[in-house]
């Protein structure tokens, strides 16, 4: 039967895109085991939603939708304590040294996890994940200036962060991370945007 | 490209700034990790319970 083979098709293109799906809940929410957790729950509501999906459209697009409603209830239902998890990527090395010394991978992580989880998210999508202004705004469910505004004001207050060395630090910044983000989480509630 | 500059035109669509590799390589270095199997093994039992 062919409904046998679809199925096969789609679980065979759920599993190719796990890895992206990994890569953007990690960006979310910066813990490894959390975003793993948010990404099989993913892939549940996604089995239960494939009579939704249009075969030949993006899996890895469709996908994102459902992890990013995830995600965001996850967040209203203060699941995460906003710790970041210390890995490899705490060493290595994005920018030369400057005045305020180097910038590591971790410290880059931190910074957007202080950053609304509207503005973090559209610029995981563009900057990380490739993703074009209108397909972002496609995941998002919001009009495509939208996604250049919420883009360039993520890049503005991490450049900001960076320019004048106000970057979480490793010790303090889980704290700092989790007030910001339920601060901004509180705002993205009143204005619905 | 003095930093000056690029903060002080946000109206224009700056290119992007020296840390803007850094996410790409956040989410590869993600992408590139070997996949622990229980997300195989999840997606094979959806399969199974599926009626």
């Amino acid at each position: 039967m062919s409904e046998a083979s679809d199925r096969n098709q789609f679980k065979r293109e759920m599993l190719n895109v796990v890895p992206h799906l990994r890569a953007f809940a990690r960006g979310l929410c910066g813990r490894a085991d959390f975003a793993d957790d948010l990404v099989q729950e993913t892939l549940l509501k996604a089995w239960a939603a494939q009579a939704r999906f249009e075969p030949g459209t993006s899996m890895r697009a469709w996908t994102f939708v459902i992890l990013r409603n995830v995600y965001l209830s996850e967040l209203r239902r203060n699941r995460f304590r906003g710790e970041y998890d210390e890995t490899q990527a705490e060493r290595i090395l994005v920018a030369p040294a400057g005045q305020e010394g180097p910038l590591h991978l971790g410290d880059l992580h931190r910074a957007l996890l202080t950053l609304p989880p509207e503005r973090r998210e559209a610029l995981l999508l563009v900057g990380a994940g490739g993703f074009s202004y209108e397909e972002a705004a496609d995941i998002c469910g919001c009009a495509v200036g939208t996604i250049k505004s919420r883009v360039g004001r993520a890049r503005a207050a991490l450049s900001a962060m960076i320019e004048d060395g106000s970057l979480p630090k490793r010790a303090s910044g889980d704290g700092v991370a989790h007030v910001e983000i339920m601060k901004g989480l509180a705002a993205a509630q009143q204005t619905k945007d | 490209m003095s930093p000056e500059q690029n903060l002080s035109s946000p109206t224009r669509s700056p290119p992007p700034p020296e840390w803007a590799s850094g996410l790409k390589r956040l989410y590869n270095s993600v992408v590139d990790e070997p996949l622990p199997d229980s997300f195989a093994d999840l997606i094979a039992k959806l399969d199974d319970s599926d009626s």
